[in-house]
C-alpha cells in the first residue's frame, strides 16, 4: 500500500515535469513539422537560469516565496530569448527542408548549446532548494510528501487544462488548428503562418524551460541534465502520438509510473523501460496511441 | 551494364593503394585519427545505404556497439583472432538487423528514425546495467592476434590499421557496386514513390529489410574496429543516443554523392574533432555543432560537392 503510494506520487511527479517538456516538443511539431533536439538545451537553461536566480533571490533577503516568481521569470526569459534565437536564425531557413535535416540541424545547435551552459554556469552544480523548504510536506498514506512536488503535479493539470482551452475555445487556437490541418490552405485564409510558427515556437520553448525551472529546486542542476531529458520526451510524444497534446499528457502519466515502479520494483530495468514502452506501443500503434494511421498516399 | 571497374572502383583501389604506401609515414596520433575515421565512416556508409532511401536511423549505434561488444565476446570465450572478431561482430549485428527488420521495414520517416533511436537505447540500458558486461565501464579489448601473431604496442596498432584498410575497401566496393545493381537503383524508387515500385512488382518492404541489414553489417564492422583501436567498449562512447547522432552527422556532412564521400567526412569529423579537443576543450561541442550547422545551410549536398565541381561527376541526391 505505502509502496504504490509512493509509486504513484513519485510517477505523477516525474510524469508533471516531463508533461511540461513533451507538451511543447508536441506542439511545436504539429504546428512546426520540427522534431526539435534544442528542447533539451531549452530544458536545461530553464533550470540552470532558475537556480542562478532563485539563489539570488534569497541571497539578497528578499521575501518569502520570491523563488516562484523567479521560475515564471525564468522559463520566460530562456522562452522569449533562446527560443526567438533559434526560431528566427535558424529554423526559418530549413521548413522547407527534408525533416531529418532539420532533427539533425537542432541537433547540431543543441550540441553547440551543451557547450554555451558550461561557459555561462562551468561544471558545478547548483542548487536552490528554498522553495521547496517553504511549501513544507504533508502526509499521505503514512509517508511524508514534499508540497513542492506535489504543487508540480497541481501546475501541469493546470498547463494541460490551460492549453486545451486555449487551442479549442479561442480563436488562436483555431488559427493554429487550421495550420496544424493545413499550412497552405490556412495561409490562403489570410492566417499568418510565420507569425503562428515564432509564436508557438516560443511557447512551446517557454514551456520546456518551465519544466526546467519547477524541477530545478529539487535536484542538484548539473551539466547533461538536457541529454538526458530530451530523449525521455521524445520517447513521451512518440507514445502519445507526435503533434497530440492529449497523447503528450497520457504519454507523461505513462512513462512517468512505468519509470517510478521500476525504480522501486526492478531497478535493473530502470534505465530502458521507457525505450521497451515506445517500441511496444510503435508496434501496435505505429504513429502512437492518439494518432490515427494514416493511408498511404500515392 | 556499366564496366565492373568504374571511376569509384579505381578511386577506391588506388586510395587504398595510398594509404599502404603512407603507412611508413603516418605518426602514431594521425594513425589513430585514420583507424577512428574508418570505423566512423563504415557506420556513415552503412546510413548512406539508408539515406539514398529517404530513411534515417537516429539508433545505430545500436549494432556499432553490438558489433563492439560481439568481439569482445569472440577474444574472451572463443578465440583472440582479428578476422574471427570482425567475423563476430558482423553475424551479431547482421543477426539483430535481420530480425528487428521484419518490425522496422514497416516504418518510415521520423517514425523509423525514432524506433531505432529506442532500440538503441534499450541497448545502452541493458549494457549499462549488467554488471557481467562491465556495466558503465564497459570491457577490455587488448590488442588481437592475426592468424596466431600477437603484435603489441606500435605494432599492434599498424596490424589493425592493415586489416581496417583492406575491409574498408573491401566492403566500400561491395556497397558501391550493391547501389549500382538494381537492388541498390531501387533506393531512390522507395524514396520518391513506394506505391509505384509495388506496381512495378518489387516489395518496398524488402529492399528496405536489405538496406537495413546492410547498414547495420557496416556498423558493427565500425564497431569492431573502433573498439580494436580504443581498447575499450562501453555504452556511454558506443550505445548512447548522441553516438547515433554523431553518425548522422558525418553522414551529412558528407553527402550522398559517393561511397568514398563518408570516409572523406569521417576523416574530416576526427580532424575537427581532435583538434577542437586539443584546443579548445570546453568548446569543442560548439565548434562541431557550429560546423554542422554551416554544412547544412550551406552545403547541402556535403562535403563531397565541392569535390565533383567539374560537372561530369555521378549524380548526386539533392533534395
Amino acid at each position: 500500500m505505502q509502496l504504490a503510494a509512493v509509486i504513484l506520487v513519485d510517477g505523477l511527479v516525474y510524469a508533471s515535469y516531463l508533461f511540461m517538456v513533451a507538451v511543447g516538443l508536441t506542439i511545436i511539431f504539429g504546428v512546426q513539422r520540427v522534431l526539435n533536439t534544442t528542447h533539451g538545451s531549452f530544458f536545461a537553461f530553464g533550470a540552470y537560469l532558475a537556480a542562478t536566480l532563485i539563489g539570488a533571490w534569497y541571497d539578497a533577503k528578499w521575501p518569502q516565496f520570491g523563488g516562484f516568481l523567479m521560475i515564471v521569470l525564468s522559463a520566460a526569459i530562456v522562452g522569449i530569448v533562446l527560443g526567438v534565437a533559434i526560431e528566427r536564425l535558424l529554423l526559418k531557413h530549413l521548413y522547407e527542408r527534408d525533416e531529418h535535416i532539420v532533427v539533425l540541424a537542432t541537433f547540431a545547435a543543441f550540441l553547440a548549446l551543451e557547450d554555451v551552459i558550461l561557459l555561462l554556469w562551468g561544471t558545478d552544480p547548483y542548487y536552490a532548494t528554498q522553495p521547496v523548504g517553504e511549501l513544507g510536506a504533508s502526509a499521505i498514506a503514512g509517508l511524508k510528501f514534499d508540497n513542492y512536488n506535489l504543487s508540480m503535479i497541481a501546475v501541469s493539470g493546470v498547463l494541460a487544462f490551460g492549453l486545451w482551452y486555449a487551442l479549442r475555445r479561442t480563436t488562436w487556437g483555431k488559427m493554429l488548428l487550421a495550420v496544424i490541418y493545413d499550412r497552405e490552405v490556412a495561409r490562403a485564409m489570410g492566417i499568418n503562418v510565420t507569425a503562428v510558427f515564432l509564436t508557438t515556437f516560443v511557447i512551446g520553448s517557454m514551456l520546456a524551460a518551465l519544466g526546467g525551472a519547477y524541477l530545478a529546486p529539487t535536484i542538484s542542476v548539473l551539466p547533461g541534465i538536457g541529454v538526458e531529458v530530451i530523449v525521455i520526451a521524445f520517447a513521451v510524444v512518440v507514445i502519445g502520438g507526435m503533434g497530440s497534446i492529449p497523447g503528450a499528457l497520457i504519454g507523461a502519466v505513462i512513462v512517468g509510473l512505468a519509470r517510478a515502479a521500476s525504480v522501486h520494483l526492478v531497478p535493473q530495468i530502470e534505465l530502458f523501460v521507457i525505450y521497451i514502452i515506445m517500441a511496444a506501443v510503435l508496434i501496435f500503434r505505429p504513429e502512437g496511441l492518439f494518432v490515427p494511421v494514416k493511408a498511404r498516399k500515392i | 551494364m556499366t564496366r565492373l571497374a568504374d571511376r569509384t572502383v579505381i578511386g577506391l583501389t588506388l586510395a587504398l593503394v595510398a594509404l599502404f604506401a603512407a603507412m611508413p609515414f603516418i605518426p602514431n596520433w594521425m594513425m589513430f585519427v585514420f583507424l577512428q575515421s574508418f570505423a566512423r565512416g563504415a557506420v556513415a556508409l552503412g546510413l548512406l545505404v539508408l539515406w539514398r532511401s529517404g530513411l534515417i536511423s537516429f539508433g545505430h549505434a545500436l549494432f556499432f556497439a553490438t558489433g563492439a561488444y560481439a568481439a569482445v565476446f569472440v577474444q574472451r570465450m572463443v578465440v583472440d583472432d582479428a578476422l574471427a572478431m570482425v567475423a563476430g561482430g558482423l553475424v551479431a549485428s547482421g543477426l539483430l538487423a535481420f530480425v528487428l527488420g521484419f518490425l522496422l521495414r514497416r516504418y518510415r520517416g521520423i517514425f523509423f528514425a525514432l524506433l531505432n533511436m529506442a532500440f538503441s537505447m534499450v541497448l545502452w540500458g541493458l549494457l549499462a546495467k549488467t554488471e557481467a558486461l562491465g556495466s558503465t565501464d564497459g570491457l577490455g579489448i587488448t590488442p588481437p592476434a592475426f592468424f596466431g601473431m600477437k603484435f603489441t604496442g606500435d605494432e599492434g596498432k599498424v596490424a589493425i590499421y592493415v586489416l581496417a584498410v583492406i575491409l574498408t575497401w573491401l566492403f566500400s566496393v561491395a556497397v558501391h557496386l550493391y547501389m549500382r545493381s538494381t537492388l541498390g537503383a531501387l533506393s531512390n524508387a522507395v524514396r520518391e514513390n513506394e506505391i509505384r515500385l509495388e506496381y512495378l512488382g518489387y516489395s518496398a518492404e524488402r529492399v528496405v529489410h536489405i538496406k537495413y541489414v546492410v547498414s547495420a553489417l557496416l556498423a558493427g564492422f565500425g564497431g569492431v574496429i573502433m573498439g580494436m583501436t580504443v581498447g575499450v567498449v562501453d555504452p556511454e562512447s558506443m550505445a548512447f543516443w548522441t553516438v547515433s547522432g554523431e553518425f548522422v552527422f558525418i553522414t551529412i556532412l558528407s553527402g550522398t554523392g559517393n561511397v568514398a564521400a563518408t570516409y572523406v567526412g569521417a576523416f574530416v569529423f576526427e580532424i575537427i574533432r581532435s583538434v577542437a579537443f586539443q584546443y579548445y576543450p570546453k568548446l569543442w561541442q560548439l565548434i562541431m555543432g557550429g560546423t554542422l550547422l554551416l554544412i547544412i545551410m550551406f552545403l547541402p549536398n556535403g562535403l563531397w560537392s565541392l569535390l565533383r565541381g567539374r560537372g561530369r561527376g555521378h549524380a548526386t541526391e539533392a533534395k
